[in-house]
């Protein structure tokens, strides 16, 4: 029932992770919203939430302090910082739509600078290992219809992506599994997770021992015998058995998170991941899916690579694109203190980022663009807030596994707050006008 | 001027331009271009070209290493961009451009990723572009068919059409991938789809029945079964057989790409030969027919189809790199970098079978020039192949390197046809247009668009047969590529580059109909895909240059 002013809309994409549920009901009357419904608690935390801790003008620091600023100062003094800076980032991305990105994109390439987005600490080892094997993945709809094996190693879907389960795994409904006895889960972790909880079969594996149980998983899928009793603290019984699951299953996807692409060796997890779902091929039918975090950090990879040929870490300076993670990424160049501008966007990098990095993005100018008030918006030159990709305003992001949505907005941002992709137009039309006298 | 649709070959001719179109004449105001002593020909129309979407940007992330040594610096009118097998958007644009090309098909997208592909397009500068929606595999197509529901699979590729914004009906392995999502591969035409009481005979010949209810301007664009199988041109030809009579009889019904990939005669892979012979000769007593080459290339490039049987196979067969990529209810991709070797046997075999495909297939209207880019090679190989097709003596050069067992096998070192600049401007544009059913393009009558493509080469000075490399040199870098009546391209540089347009088609079928198949498609849907049918459509709006072609069902 929906009075004069309040609205129901149905089938509201979440822009929160890489699972983009599209099914979320949300209520608003007067611009605001009332309820959002079929979500997760994180879903409708982000729509009830979204205006607190929230600036509603551009701040531009002066004399050390940040005061409030207009728009248009805002978009010149970004443009002047950034077409006179020598080396400067553009840093986030995922959490905006790809219209934004591909705006962040040009004014990298017009100020010669470098274009780095969240896979840079998230999956950016999956990108790598990628690129060394391949990778044999689908839609998460053929996990749903097809799968009778489930893996989910070194990812917490319960915290991290509440719905996956229910949506497109164990507790899914699909064409030839309709049942959650049709299908067997189990969880590799560290520890024993609340996913775990959930799963037929829990598998601790020592902290920074996934390569060698991974090693030894494709030794038995290979039929090798394994010389030793214990791997990473599972028998080798367990390591035997669960290839053998893995070897005899119809369909078996494998899920994996930052348990494989931030502990130990990092992409070479990643690596040996790929090759053993790449192995197993051979004998069954396997696919596996990294658990891409925020809501459009797929979207972002993408729009970069079919403008530059790079999914992330792509540097512009010499006027062509350059891919050298280690070389060309964020962090390392905060760390090397090369950078004399940065740009922050759909990400809080003072959040996230080690210590050093963050000590010294703050002796650089900032320019950050969000949403909400964070310690990153603190350490910056100027502020913009900006309104949501997929409450405010629209665009296209791009589920975990390269889906492509449409968001729309279901309240008017407030007044004065522009779009991800507004702000970055602007810049980049003043930064033009800077770089060719016009 | 070649202008073979309207019986123009090599004449001395005067082109006037307005606003956009060719028309009877200009003012004396009127800019001149003199391209006196150089070939001018209608702009290039690609039918087919990886070049926009999931899998071809999945190649892109894969092969950092094809991008490295290829790369386009930023300039005050053109964006910063790489290649080399896989180039990116604005790159792919430019560079066709400097080919002389302006128009271009992306034929393989998967429904549900369509949005996607779109976006790229939308990236990609100065050609007019679409792009080919895949059906072949797709659960509601095979489940209307399987049904006997024609009519009712009609309305619902009307609607996905609309939906995807696509072009034409692109069918891959009809069956053949659906079985690949069980790692199950099909053998011929006659076998059973998994959990699907179809066959890929009779989801080709259903969806050929619905293009022709459907009245779209291109016919079924077909993959055949069995690239993977070594001896595979019997399937070729039966696939074109699968619907012969099904037609009305004054055009083709079937058009089938990348003829060579599924060419070949042989039991083993030390047997394989050229089933070209066999498959031109099918093809010149059958006009209901249409084929393009899908040559290869001696070079390192990147494989990339719906096809994931058979990218699996080649994974298996090379050890490279193995992307796959299956999509729920409607397809699969794979991508696998390989290079074709000129000592390879089996490459210098392929090499041969698409040459004499086009040779000996009579009719160049009928027949195209392609390298299924990125597949067999890259588009900006074309001039070279054009020169293959235009000179015995530059085949016999090339002849000369490749494995000698392939050569004595093949045929082609006998056949002395050489291709005119007419047959070429045939089989590069006026022919494919025409096959498209784009009837502003692929000529330079009054009503075209003026898209224009002149080369710096005077066909009554040179002879192609002798002096290909002056050939090549000339088709490589456009004098002067225009556009929708822009200068865009001066002697090989790009000068101005605007956007073109994305062409999709609207085929409306009965309102009865139309809304009884999207009733029934509300209930499937939810069960089959894991987004709401609410968000999967798109809105005319999302294309940045819509052109929507109107066409009127038989139902």
């Amino acid at each position: 029932m929906t009075t004069l002013s309040k609205k129901i809309i149905s089938n509201v994409v979440c822009p929160f992770c890489g699972s983009t549920c599209d099914d979320l009901e949300v209520t608003v009357e007067d611009g605001k919203v009332l309820t959002a419904r079929s979500g997760c608690s994180s879903s409708s935390s982000k729509f009830l939430s979204c205006n607190i801790e929230r600036p509603l003008t551009p701040f531009i620091r002066k004399d050390g302090e940040l005061r409030e600023a207009s728009y248009e100062d805002a978009v010149h003094r970004s443009a002047e910082i950034l077409a006179n800076a020598k080396y400067p980032v553009l840093y986030g991305w995922g959490s905006t739509c790809n219209e934004a990105v591909r705006a962040g994109l040009e004014l990298t390439e017009w100020v010669g600078g470098v274009i780095d987005n969240t896979a840079t600490f998230c999956h950016g080892p999956s990108l790598l290992a990628s690129q060394e094997v391949g990778m044999s993945t689908g839609t998460l709809g053929e996990a749903m219809h097809q799968a009778d094996l489930i893996i989910y190693w070194g990812s917490n879907p319960v915290h991290s992506h509440p719905h996956h389960i229910m949506r497109y795994s164990a507790l899914s409904k699909g064409r030839f599994r309709s049942s959650r006895k049709e299908r067997r889960m189990v969880v590799v972790d560290v520890r024993r997770t609340d996913s775990a909880k959930l799963a037929d079969q829990f598998i601790q594996v020592t902290p920074n021992g996934d390569y060698e149980l991974l090693c030894a998983l494709r030794m038995a899928v290979r039929g090798d015998e394994l010389e030793q009793n214990v791997v990473a603290g599972v028998p080798a019984e367990r390591i035997e058995e669960l290839a053998e699951l893995m070897i005899s299953c119809e369909f078996g996807v494998l899920f994996f998170g930052l348990g494989l692409t931030a502990s130990e060796g990092r992409h070479r997890n990643v690596d040996v991941a790929l090759s053993l779902v790449r192995d197993l091929n051979a004998r069954t039918k396997f696919l596996i899916f990294p658990m891409r975090g925020h809501f459009d950090i797929t979207g972002a990879c993408q729009v970069s690579a079919w403008i530059t040929g790079f999914p992330y870490g792509v540097d512009m300076s010499q006027g062509y694109p350059r891919y050298n993670p280690g070389d060309t990424t964020m962090i390392d160049i905060l760390a090397r203190k090369d950078c004399d501008a940065a740009v922050v966007i759909g990400a809080d990098a003072a959040s996230n980022f080690p210590a050093k990095a963050t000590r010294n993005l703050a002796k650089i100018p900032v320019i950050s663009i969000d949403p909400h008030s964070s310690p990153t918006a603190l350490i910056s030159e100027v502020v913009f807030p900006s309104s949501f990709v997929g409450i405010e305003t629209g665009g296209v992001i791009y589920r975990m596994d390269g889906v492509a949505i449409m968001t729309k907005p279901v309240i008017p941002p407030p007044p004065g707050v522009h779009s991800d992709v507004e702000i970055l137009q602007d810049i980049l039309s003043h930064v033009k006008k800077l770089k060719t006298g016009q | 001027m070649y202008d073979p649709l309207n019986r123009i070959e090599g004449e001395k001719a005067d082109i006037s331009i307005r606003d956009g179109k060719v028309v009877e004449g200009v003012s004396d105001g009127a800019t001149i271009i003199d391209a006196s002593g150089m070939i001018v020909m209608p702009g290039g129309v690609d039918i087919h070209s990886h070049i926009a979407g999931a899998k071809v940007n999945a190649g892109r992330i894969l092969r950092p290493e094809d991008h490295e040594k290829d790369v386009e610096k930023h300039t005050s009118i053109t964006r910063a961009g790489t290649g080399h097998s896989i180039p990116t958007t604005y790159t792919t644009g430019y560079r066709y451009a400097k080919l002389g090309y302006t128009t271009v098909f992306e034929p393989a997208t998967p429904l549900m990723k369509t949005r996607h592909t779109h976006e790229e397009l939308d990236d990609t500068p100065i050609v007019d572009k679409g792009c080919f929606p895949l059906f072949g595999n797709d659960w509601h197509t095979i489940e209307y068919l399987q049904q006997g529901r024609v009519e009712e699979c009609a309305a619902y590729i009307a609607w996905m059409l609309r939906a995807t914004k696509g072009y034409a009906i692109k069918i891959v392995n009809p069956g053949g991938v659906e079985a690949w999502k069980w790692g199950r591969s099909l053998v011929g035409l006659d076998d059973r789809v998994p959990n699907f009481e179809l066959t890929p005979r009779e989801i080709i010949r259903g969806i050929c029945k619905v293009n022709q209810l459907l009245h779209l301007p291109h016919t079924i664009h077909v993959h055949t079964n069995d690239l993977a199988k070594i001896g595979n041109y019997q399937t070729t030809i039966d696939t074109m057989d699968s619907v012969r009579g099904l037609g009305n009889e004054n055009k083709p019904s079937i058009h089938i790409t990348h003829v060579q990939f599924t060419g070949r005669t042989g039991s083993a892979w030390h047997n394989v030969g050229s089933g070209a012979p066999e498959i031109a000769d099918y093809v010149n007593k059958h006009d209901h027919v249409t084929v393009d080459m899908g040559q290869i290339v001696f070079m390192n490039t990147t494989t990339m189809t719906a096809d994931g049987a058979f990218q699996y196979m080649l994974y298996q067969l090379s050890g490279n790199k193995w992307l796959n990529s299956d999509v729920e209810v409607e397809t699969g991709s794979g991508v696998v970098p390989y290079r074709y070797r000129r000592n390879n046997y089996v490459n210098a075999i392929q090499w041969g079978i698409g040459l004499e495909l086009a040779l000996l297939i009579k009719d160049p209207w009928r027949v195209y020039m392609t390298t299924d880019h990125p597949n067999g090679g890259d588009f900006t190989k074309y001039p070279k192949i054009i020169s293959w097709l235009m000179s015995r003596k530059a085949r016999e050069k090339s002849l000369a390197r490749i494995n000698r067992i392939a050569r004595n096998k093949l045929d082609l070192p006998d056949l002395d046809r050489e291709y005119s600049f007419s047959e070429i401007a045939v089989v590069t544009r006026a022919g494919t247009a025409k096959a498209l059913g784009l009837k502003e393009k692929g000529h330079l009558g009054v009503g075209a668009d003026a898209d224009v493509a002149v080369y710096n080469i005077d066909p009554r000075k040179v002879d192609p047969s002798r002096d290909f490399r002056l050939v090549r040199k000339a088709l490589k870098k456009a004098a002067f590529t225009i556009k929708g009546g822009r200068i865009v391209v001066k002697n090989g540089e790009m000068v101005e580059t605007p956007m073109g347009r994305t062409y999709w088609v609207d085929s409306s079928v009965s309102e009865g109909l139309r809304s009884k198949v999207e009733s029934d498609l509300r209930t499937t849907f939810t069960k089959y895909y894991s987004v709401q049918m609410d968000n999967y459509a798109m809105a005319d709006s999302e294309l940045a240059h819509s052109s929507r072609i109107n066409v009127k069902a038989d139902v």
